[in-house]
């Protein structure tokens, strides 16, 4: 088989991670890739701790099970490194991406001697100023995503992801470029240590 | 060859947009997890004009499938989509659709039956329903489940067969995930699914009962009649598979062999599974294993001849069963695989395995157990225990 780029996006119930996990389902397909994008669900409630993955290959992957040993980990929610094992399995050629205030040195150890590359960005501070409320930190989680992963051309995902938002938002086109700036910030405020 | 779009598509989505591309005359339906979203779909696409369909919202799964039941009988083309306890309050009148040779397509998003209550997936809903004189049609990913929608209302409108149709996929695992999917032209579609027209129903001016008491002197014959238009159902379901394949390129048969023609141990399994199970194998040839994978699609009728076929040379079988029938001595699908060897001149040792009830994921290692486990049965020349389980904590 080819090669086949798998992530693995933890958040809390309302945060958006399965949306950003669709949206860059969504995007890799519009590039011409083959991709998985779907969510494990546990007891759906506000704030619970919640799991979503991609698949993005060139080739149909016929695998229906869970990401065990993921390229890239995305932590919506920086409360989760107290919860969840997050960097369970991730490759160390990989990445793990944290929405959080905080640099990458002072989060490192939480992360239980995880040694691949640690990435930050305030996601939560650009949704505050873009979007108006912190907890819509999930579109720029998915620009800081392609960035480090480069598993989608910047330039044709920002064509691709604007099509995806006019399609989801097609009943409230005022969110959509608000949207298309917060993407474009987390792409270039994610930084690694 | 037909054209094809390139799309991406949860199961769900693909089951709605097959629904609407077959636009039936009468749906009724009443949400349930996993499987709501369709019914969503469905009811926006009544609500925009997008289907010329007559959609009853109805205050149970009872009620749907007896306004399908009532559909059918006046002549229309119809079916619904329900799930684990809404196919469960159905149950009755499953019998009665089947008995009574009315054709109609239920799409089931298998998930677990109660109780305990849990709402993910396993497939204890359709395997409960195997007896009930449906046609069964079980789908590894969005694709087939779109596909097969096609094929099913073509299978159970067909004069031979005159009987109600399942299609089956895994609920979450594949009606929430999105993956790409080619899909048909509306007027492809139009030509492949044909004009509905029944020879007889109730609304067509000559006089006709449908469901009254069935006495002793008939009962038993009707029965006859409808198992014999089970077996019939074989040979259409082939047809309109080849006609399918000839349209789209998509070749389906009642099984799919992957890397069985010289395999020594085999997995034989359903639904989504069999996709992780080929990736397992897969791995496995690449360092000269022997292992194949035997997926079922067609359930009912059970196509026990094709299988034993692809059995006869295999030393080992393992056959999962992500539904358990408390038997306690294996589930529904070992039972029916391992009956369909019973003639073989060569019997394979064969072996059962109940996995990923109720959710619980099925990963690569589950396969990579299960072939290894194979290993140690072809080595000690028999099975030991045939009721086994993997994934399981505790065993």
């Amino acid at each position: 088989m080819s090669s086949m780029l798998e992530i693995r996006w933890h958040g809390r119930g309302g945060q958006g991670a399965k949306t950003a996990s669709l949206l860059l389902a969504d995007a890799a397909f519009d590039s011409g890739k083959f991709v998985q994008g779907f969510p494990e669900y546990g007891p759906e409630r506000m704030g619970a701790p919640i799991t979503a993955y991609n698949r993005i290959s060139d080739e149909r992957s016929p695998l229906h099970s869970n990401i065990y040993e993921p390229d890239y980990v995305v932590v919506v929610d920086v409360t989760l490194l107290d919860a969840v094992s997050v960097t369970s399995g991730l490759k160390k050629e990989g990445a793990i991406i944290i929405n959080t205030n905080k640099s990458p040195e002072e989060l490192k150890p939480k992360l239980e001697g995880y040694t691949g590359r640690v990435y930050t960005i305030d996601a939560s501070s650009i949704a505050e100023e873009v979007l108006g409320n912190r907890s819509l930190s999930n579109t720029s989680m998915l620009g800081a995503v392609v960035a480090v992963s480069k598993c989608i051309p910047e330039g044709k995902f920002m064509e691709d992801v604007k099509t995806s938002l006019n399609h989801k938002f097609a009943t409230k086109p005022q969110v959509i470029e608000k949207n298309m700036t917060a993407i474009e910030r987390g792409m270039k405020e994610v930084k690694s240590a | 060859m037909a054209k094809s779009i390139r799309e991406r598509l949860s199961g769900n989505e693909a089951v709605a947009t097959a629904l609407k591309q077959i636009n039936p005359d009468v749906i009724g339906a009443y949400p349930i997890t996993p499987s709501t979203e369709v019914v969503h779909y469905f009811a926006q696409y009544v609500a925009d004009g997008q289907v010329d369909t007559e959609f009853v919202a109805v205050e149970s799964e009872h009620s749907a499938m007896s306004v399908c039941i009532g559909a059918a009988a006046a002549g229309a083309r119809t079916g619904t989509v329900t799930s684990a306890c809404g196919l469960a309050l159905m149950w009755e009148l499953l019998y009665v659709a089947s008995g009574h040779r009315l054709p109609m397509t239920l799409n089931v998003i298998n998930r677990a039956l109660s109780g305990p209550i849990n709402i993910n997936n396993d497939h204890s809903d359709s395997m409960g329903a195997r007896d009930s004189g449906w046609i069964q049609l079980y789908s590894e990913n969005n694709q087939e489940a779109y596909d097969n929608n096609f094929m099913a209302l073509r299978i159970a409108e067909h004069k031979d067969v005159l009987l109600p149709a399942m299609v089956c996929q895994d609920g979450f695992i594949t009606s929430h995930a999105i993956e790409n999917i080619e899909l048909l032209e509306d007027a492809d579609i139009r030509k492949f699914i044909g004009e509905y027209k029944p020879e007889r129903h109730l609304i067509d001016g000559k006089p006709l009962s449908v469901g009254p008491y069935d006495t002793v002197q008939f009962y038993f014959e009707h029965q006859y009649q409808r198992a014999q238009a089970m077996i019939k159902s074989k040979a259409v379901v082939k047809q309109i598979f080849k006609e399918f394949g000839d349209l789209t390129g998509r070749k389906y048969d009642l099984i799919e062999e992957y890397k069985m023609e010289d395999a020594e141990r085999a997995i034989v399994v359903l639904n989504s599974s069999a996709g992780t199970a080929k990736v397992v194998c897969d791995q496995l040839r690449a360092k000269g294993e022997k292992v194949g994978v035997l997926k079922i699609r067609l359930f009912r009728p059970f196509p026990a001849e094709e299988i034993a076929k692809a059995l006869s040379h295999v030393k080992a079988v393992a056959v999962m069963d992500k539904a358990d029938s408390f038997s306690a001595v294996g589930g529904p699908v070992f039972a029916d695989v391992r009956s369909a060897c019973y003639e073989l001149a060569n019997r394979p040792l064969m072996v059962n395995y109940i996995y990923g009830l109720g959710g619980r994921d099925v990963p690569v290692e589950n396969f990579f157990k299960v072939y290894e486990d194979l290993n140690e049965v072809i080595k000690n020349g028999k099975t030991g225990n045939i009721y086994r389980h993997v994934g399981v904590r505790g065993v």
